[in-house]
C-alpha cells in the first residue's frame, strides 16, 4: 500500500508549514522597547509561564509588567521594555535561556529565576558575565551560600520563614503536638527541614509526600493516629488545599498552616471554604497596598497573586537603576547592593550575600471563607 | 511487470541521486564538507535556523544530545522491536553516576567518571533486562515505564543523591588553553557570524573560545556530544552490519523462527538493552557536565515519550532517521519559543499529523522501503488480475 | 518501616485504598478493551478522563456559580447525577474524537502498533494542552469574560465550587465508612457489573469478543468491525467519564494534566489484573489502589508510585501476563 501523493504532499506540508510560520516571528514575545534618544534598555525575566508552575509565573511577569507601565507612563520618551523568557520551570531550559540573556545587550538586569532549581542551574552563567539579578521568589537557602556576587533576592529565605512559623506554632499558639508534612521539593522540604528542626521535640511525627498525587489517605491516617494538634506543611497550595480538605473531611480538628507557598487564594479554592476557615500561611511578604491589587488588575486584567508585589519591587529596582544613570553590569550591581527603598512587598535592602536584610514574616489567616490578606500578624 | 515503477520515492531521494556515479574521492568530500557544516552550524547562525528566543549553541548541544539518545534507543526500538518506554531512567543514572562521581562524594575528573557512568548505566540495563525481557512484548512498555518513574522517585528521595535539591557543582571537560572565570580564555577565538546586516559580518563581541568549557558558551559542548555521536555512530553501523544485527532483526521479525534457527533471542535482546542503556548513559553523562546541576524534575516520565517519538518520527530501524527525529524533537519547541504557550499544542498536532500520514517515519530504514513497495508491485499484480477475470 | 502503623489502622487504609482503587478500576478498563481489541495501548486514554472532571466541575459552576459552598451528598444528588451525566458523555465524546482523528486513519493503512501508540502520544499532548490554552482560544472568539469562571487561569489548578462532605455511616474497626466511599466503591461495582453482562450477553458484546479474538473472521461473519471498535471507545469513554465524577466526587480539583498519573495509575492496573480482561482491571485497579495506601503507611507517602511500580513488576515475574491473565475475546459467554 502506497502513500497517495498528496498525503504525502501534506506531511511535507506540515513540516514545512512549522518553518515558515517562523519567518514572521519576531524576537521575543515581550514588548521591545522603542525608546526615543537613551538606549533601549530592557528588563528580563527568567521563570516558567507555561507548564505546571505557569500560574505562578504569570504573577511574576503581571507585577513586572505593574512597574513598567508606571515607568513608560512617566518617560514616555525612554521607555524600558520587558524580554520573557519561558523557562517553564525546567532548570535544563533555563540553561539556554541565561545564555541568551546573557548575550542581549539590551538587557540591564534579570527579575528572577522564579525557582530555586532553576537558579541553581543559572547561578553561575549570571555571575561569571556579571548580569545582576534580583529573584522575587527563589527562596532556598543555598543560592546565595554559592559566591555568585550578582544574584539577590527581595524574599526572605527559607530559613528566616522556618523559624519564624515553628515560633508561631509553639509560642503564639501554644501547639505541643506537631505533625510536619513536606511535597519532596526543593523549597518545601527545605521549609519544612527547617521548621522539623527548630521544633525538635514538638514533632510527633513526619510524612512526606510528592508534588501532583491527590489523594493523601495514608497521610490523613497517619495525622489522626499521631494525635497531633497541629500540622504543618512545607510546599504549594495545590497539594496543600487538598491536604487540609482531606483533613477536615476525616473529622480531624487541629491548626493546619503552611508556609508562602501555599499563601494563594487558590488555596481556599482548592480546599474548599470549609475546610480552609482557620488555617494558617506565612510568607515574608507584608500585605500588598491596596492601591497595588487595583493597578495589578488594570494592567493585567486578573487578580494579583503570589509573588506579583515581589516581582513588583523587583522590577522597579532596575527602574531605580535606569533612572540614576546606572546602566553598565558592574553599576546596576553596585547600584542594587546599596538599593534601600520600601516595597510593596516590605524594606528592601540587601546583605552582602545578596539575601534580603529584613524580612518579616506575617502569619496570614483565612477567615470567613478568604484568605484575609490585609490583614496579617507580623510573628515575632 | 518489467518497468516496475519505483514507489516510495522521497524527496531526499533526489539528493541523494545526485551523487550517484561520481567517483568515491568525491562523494567522501561532500559527506566531509556536510560534517564539518554541522560542526560549525552554531557559529554561522543562518538566519531562520537560528532560534531567536533561546541560545542557539544551547540548542544546537540539546539537539546532539536528543539525536544520541535517539540512536541509543533505536537500538532497542528499532533493531530489537522492544518497545522501551522507560530509556529516561537510563540517561538519569548516567547523570546521576557523573554528578555523584565528580562532585557530590567524591571528586573524580570528568572524563575518569564518564566510562563508569557508562559501565553502571549498561549494568543497569542488564539488571532491568535479565528479569523484564522474558515478559510479553507488550508488558515490556509498561515494565520499563515504570523503571524510569522508580529512578525519578530514588532521586527524588534518596538523600545520598541529593534529593529534590540536586547535585551542584558537576565539573566541566578539562578545558584546553586558559581558562579563566568570564567571557575569555581558550586557545583562540572563533567570531560567530552575525546577520543583521548583508552580507553577514564577524561578531567578535559574542564569539566561542576555542575548548573552553565554561558556563558562557555551549559550543564546545555540543562539540563534544557530536564527536561522541559519530564515534557512536561508527559503532553502531559496524555492529548493525555483523551477526550480531541479522540475530537482532531475525528476533524482531519472528522471535519463534529466530529460536529454531539457533539465535539465542534472550541474549541478543539483552545485548540490544544492554548497548541501547550504555549511550544513555553516555548522553546523561554529557548532560551532566554542560548542565553543571542537575535535579529530579529533569527526568520526568514525558521525556520518555519524547525519546520514543523522536526515533518513531525519525523512521525506527535506520539511525539516520533516529538522528534527524532525536533533532526535531529537540529543535522544534525551542524555535517556535514565540508560540510560547501553543508549543506542545502544535508539537501534539505535529506528531499526529506525521504519523498519520508517515506512519513509516520521516526516514524509513531500506528494508521498510524495500517491504513496501513489494506490497505495491502485489497489489498491482492482484489489481490486473481482477481485470482479466 | 512502620508495620505496626499499618496493622494499626488496617481498616481505615484498606477502605481509603479501595475508594481510590475503584476509580482507577474505571479507567483502566477504557485501557483494557481498547487493548483488547486492537492491541493498542490508548496512550490519550488520560484525558479522556481529564475532560470527563471538567465537565463535572463546569457543571457545578454553571448551575451553582463560584461561590465556595460544603454540601452534603444527599442535598446534590440532582446536581451529582446531572455532572455524571455530562461527564460521562464529554468523555465519550472525546473517546469517539480520538478514535475518529488519530487512530481510524493508522488502521486503515494497517500501520505498525508502535505507529500509533505515537500517534495516540500526540492526541495526548493535543488535549491536555488544549485545555491548557482555553483561555487563549476564548479570547480569540472574544468570550474571556463572559466565560471567565471556566477558562480564565488555565493550566492552573481548577476546583468544584461545591465541596461534598462525607457524612459517617458505620463502623469498621475504628474507621467509619462514610456515604462517599460507598458511593464511590459502589457505583464502580455496579458500572463493572453492568459492562461484564453488556460483553457476555448482547450482541454488541459478542461483537466485540468476536473482533477481539479474531477480526478478520469476525469480518467474513458479517461484524461491522469498524463500528464495533467505535463502541469499545465509546463505552471506555463512558466509562472514564463516570471514574471522572467519582475523583471529583472524592477529590475536588483537577487541572489540565490530571489525567496524566492517574492515566499511568491506570493503564499499570490493567496490566496488574491482565490486560484485554475486564474482571482483570477490575481486580488490578482495586488491588493497586489497596497496596499503594498500605505501602505509604509503611514507607511513607512519597514511595506511594514506587509501591505501585514494584507491585507491577514483582506480578509480572511471577504471572507474566497478570492475575487473571485471560483475553477479552476468551471471557465466557
Amino acid at each position: 500500500m502506497g502513500i497517495k501523493p498528496n498525503l504525502r504532499a501534506l506531511a511535507i506540508l506540515a513540516t514545512a508549514g512549522l518553518a515558515l510560520t517562523a519567518c514572521g516571528s519576531s524576537n521575543s514575545s515581550g514588548t521591545a522597547a522603542d525608546g526615543g534618544s537613551c538606549g533601549h534598555y530592557n528588563i528580563a525575566f527568567l521563570g516558567a509561564e507555561t507548564g505546571d508552575a505557569g500560574a505562578l509565573g504569570l504573577n511574576m511577569v503581571g507585577g513586572i509588567k505593574v512597574a513598567l507601565k508606571e515607568y513608560n507612563d512617566k518617560h514616555a520618551d525612554c521607555t524600558v521594555g520587558l524580554k520573557d523568557f519561558d523557562s517553564q520551570g525546567d532548570p535544563d531550559k533555563a540553561t539556554s535561556l541565561a545564555t541568551q540573556i546573557v548575550n542581549d545587550d539590551s538587557i540591564i538586569g534579570l527579575v528572577g529565576p522564579g525557582f530555586s532549581g532553576e537558579s541553581l542551574a543559572t547561578g553561575k552563567t549570571f555571575a561569571e558575565a556579571g548580569l545582576p539579578n534580583v529573584s522575587p521568589s527563589a527562596t532556598n537557602v543555598t543560592i546565595t551560600q554559592q559566591g555568585w556576587t550578582t544574584w539577590h533576592r527581595v524574599i526572605g529565605n527559607d530559613d528566616a520563614q522556618g523559624k519564624a512559623d515553628s515560633s508561631y506554632l509553639t509560642g503564639t499558639l501554644g501547639m505541643k503536638k506537631i505533625f510536619v508534612i513536606d511535597d519532596a521539593s526543593d523549597y518545601g522540604k527545605g521549609l519544612a527541614t527547617v521548621v522539623k528542626d527548630t521544633l525538635g521535640s514538638a514533632v510527633v511525627s513526619t510524612d512526606e509526600i510528592q508534588q501532583k498525587q491527590t489523594d493523601f489517605s495514608a497521610t490523613v491516617t497517619k495525622v489522626k493516629g499521631s494525635g497531633a494538634d497541629a500540622v504543618f506543611f512545607g510546599g504549594y497550595y495545590p497539594e496543600g488545599g487538598l491536604i487540609v480538605k482531606q483533613l477536615r473531611q476525616a473529622g480531624w480538628t487541629g491548626t493546619f498552616m503552611s508556609g508562602d507557598g501555599s499563601e494563594d487564594p487558590a488555596f481556599v479554592t482548592t480546599a474548599g471554604a470549609q475546610a480552609a476557615e482557620g488555617a494558617i500561611l506565612s510568607a515574608p511578604a507584608g500585605p500588598a497596598p491596596a492601591d497595588f491589587n487595583a493597578k495589578y488588575k488594570q494592567v493585567n486584567g486578573s487578580n494579583s497573586g503570589l509573588y506579583s508585589s515581589q516581582s513588583y519591587d523587583a522590577a522597579n529596582i532596575f527602574l531605580a537603576a535606569i533612572d540614576a544613570g546606572k546602566t553598565s553590569h558592574e553599576d546596576v550591581n553596585s547600584f542594587i547592593n546599596s538599593y534601600t527603598a520600601d516595597g510593596v512587598s516590605g524594606p528592601i535592602a540587601f546583605d552582602d550575600k545578596g539575601d534580603i536584610k529584613t524580612s518579616t514574616i506575617y502569619a496570614y489567616k483565612v477567615t470567613g471563607g478568604k484568605l484575609d490578606v490585609a490583614n496579617p500578624t507580623a510573628i515575632k | 511487470m518489467n518497468g516496475a515503477r519505483p514507489s516510495i520515492k522521497l524527496p531526499w531521494d533526489r539528493v541523494g541521486g545526485l551523487f550517484i556515479g561520481w567517483p568515491k574521492w568525491a562523494r567522501w568530500l561532500v559527506g566531509a564538507l556536510v560534517v564539518i557544516l554541522i560542526y560549525f552550524l552554531p557559529i554561522i547562525r543562518p538566519p531562520l535556523i537560528t532560534t531567536p528566543g533561546t541560545d542557539f549553541g544551547g540548542v544546537m548541544f540539546s539537539c546532539a544530545i536528543f539525536a544520541l539518545v535517539a540512536v541509543g534507543l533505536n537500538i532497542v526500538i528499532g533493531y530489537a522491536g522492544l518497545l522501551d518506554l522507560g530509556y529516561v531512567g537510563f540517561y538519569a543514572a548516567g547523570a546521576y553516576t557523573t554528578g555523584v562521581l565528580t562532585s557530590e562524594h567524591w571528586h573524580w575528573p570528568f572524563f575518569f567518571a564518564l566510562p563508569v557512568a557508562i559501565a553502571v548505566t549498561m549494568v543497569t540495563g542488564v539488571i532491568l533486562g535479565a528479569p523484564t525481557l522474558r515478559v510479553r512484548g507488550d508488558y515490556l512498555a509498561i515494565v520499563t515505564m515504570g523503571f524510569g518513574e522508580i529512578i525519578r522517585l530514588v532521586v527524588t528521595n534518596v538523600g545520598w543523591l541529593g534529593a529534590a535539591s540536586g547535585i551542584k557543582d558537576i565539573p566541566q571537560p578539562p578545558s584546553i588553553g586558559p581558562n579563566p572565570i568570564g567571557p575569555t580564555g581558550g586557545l583562540f577565538e572563533i567570531p560567530h557570524l552575525d546577520w543583521s546586516t548583508f552580507p553577514p559580518s564577524l561578531d567578535y563581541d559574542h564569539s566561542t573560545r576555542f575548548l573552553k568549557f565554561g558556563v558562557l558558551d555551549a559550543v564546545p559542548y555540543y562539540w563534544l556530544v557530536l564527536t561522541a555521536l559519530i564515534l557512536v555512530l561508527i559503532a553502531d553501523r559496524l555492529v548493525k552490519a555483523s551477526r550480531v544485527g541479522r540475530a537482532w532483526e531475525a528476533t524482531r521479525e519472528d522471535e519463534d523462527a529466530a529460536e529454531l534457527m539457533g539465535v539465542s533471542t534472550f541474549k541478543y535482546k539483552l545485548l540490544a538493552f544492554a548497548l541501547g542503556a550504555a549511550i544513555g548513559g553516555l548522553s546523561g553523562a554529557l548532560y551532566a557536565s554542560r548542565q553543571g546541576y542537575i535535579n529530579p524534575l529533569t527526568f520526568q516520565l514525558v521525556l520518555s515519550m519524547l525519546f520514543v517519538a523522536a526515533v518513531i518520527v525519525g523512521g525506527a530501524g535506520n539511525r539516520w532517521g533516529a538522528i534527524a527525529g532525536g533533532v526535531l524533537v529537540a529543535y522544534l519547541p525551542e524555535r517556535f519559543r514565540s508560540f510560547s504557550d501553543w508549543r506542545y499544542l502544535v508539537f501534539g498536532l505535529a506528531l499526529m499529523v506525521l504519523t498519520i500520514y508517515r506512519p513509516q517515519g520521516l526516514l524509513p530504514p531500506r528494508r521498510t522501503r524495500r517491504v513496501m513497495q513489494a506490497e505495491e508491485e502485489i497489489e498491482e499484480l492482484e489489481g490486473v488480475g481482477a481485470d482479466v477475470a | 518501616m512502620h508495620f505496626d502503623f499499618l496493622f494499626q489502622h488496617i481498616f481505615e487504609l484498606t477502605i481509603t485504598g479501595l475508594a481510590l482503587g475503584a476509580i482507577y478500576a474505571l479507567v483502566a478498563l477504557g485501557y483494557t478493551m481498547v487493548y483488547g481489541i486492537l492491541q493498542l495501548i490508548n496512550f490519550a486514554h488520560s484525558e479522556v478522563f481529564m475532560f470527563g472532571t471538567f465537565a463535572f466541575a463546569w457543571v457545578f459552576v454553571f448551575i451553582h456559580g463560584t461561590t465556595s459552598a460544603s454540601q452534603g451528598l444527599g442535598s446534590t444528588i440532582g446536581l451529582l447525577i446531572l455532572a455524571l451525566v455530562a461527564a460521562m458523555l464529554t468523555s465519550a465524546a472525546v473517546a469517539l474524537l480520538i478514535e475518529r482523528v488519530a487512530y481510524r486513519p493508522l488502521l486503515k493503512k494497517d500501520a505498525p502498533k508502535l505507529i500509533a501508540l505515537i500517534s495516540a502520544i500526540g492526541a495526548s499532548f493535543t488535549l491536555s494542552e488544549l485545555m491548557g490554552v482555553r483561555d487563549k482560544v476564548a479570547a480569540w472568539f472574544g468570550l474571556e469574560d463572559n466565560l471567565s469562571n471556566y477558562v480564565s487561569n488555565a493550566r492552573d489548578i481548577y476546583a468544584n465550587p461545591v465541596t461534598i462532605n462525607p457524612k459517617g455511616l458505620f463502623t469498621i474497626g475504628d474507621y467509619t465508612v462514610t456515604d462517599v466511599d460507598l458511593v464511590v466503591i459502589g457505583a464502580a461495582l455496579a458500572m463493572m457489573l453492568a459492562l461484564d453482562i453488556f460483553v457476555r450477553r448482547t450482541r454488541f458484546g459478542r461483537g466485540i469478543r468476536a473482533v477481539a479474538q479474531d477480526p478478520e473472521s469476525a469480518l467474513l461473519m458479517g461484524v461491522n468491525s469498524t463500528r464495533i471498535i467505535q463502541i469499545t471507545f465509546l463505552i471506555g469513554g463512558l466509562m472514564a467519564g463516570a471514574a471522572a465524577a467519582l475523583y471529583m466526587l472524592k477529590i475536588g480539583t483537577t487541572r489540565q494534566n490530571a489525567g496524566f498519573i492517574l492515566g499511568v495509575k491506570a493503564f499499570t492496573a490493567a496490566v496488574l489484573g491482565g490486560i484485554g480482561n475486564l474482571r482483570g482491571a477490575l481486580l488490578g485497579g482495586l488491588l493497586l489502589g489497596v497496596v499503594e495506601n498500605w505501602g505509604s503507611a509503611v514507607f511513607g507517602t512519597q514511595w506511594k508510585d514506587v509501591v505501585a511500580f514494584v507491585l507491577l513488576v514483582l506480578i509480572l515475574l511471577v504471572r507474566p501476563s497478570g492475575l487473571l491473565g485471560e483475553a477479552l475475546g476468551k471471557a465466557r459467554a
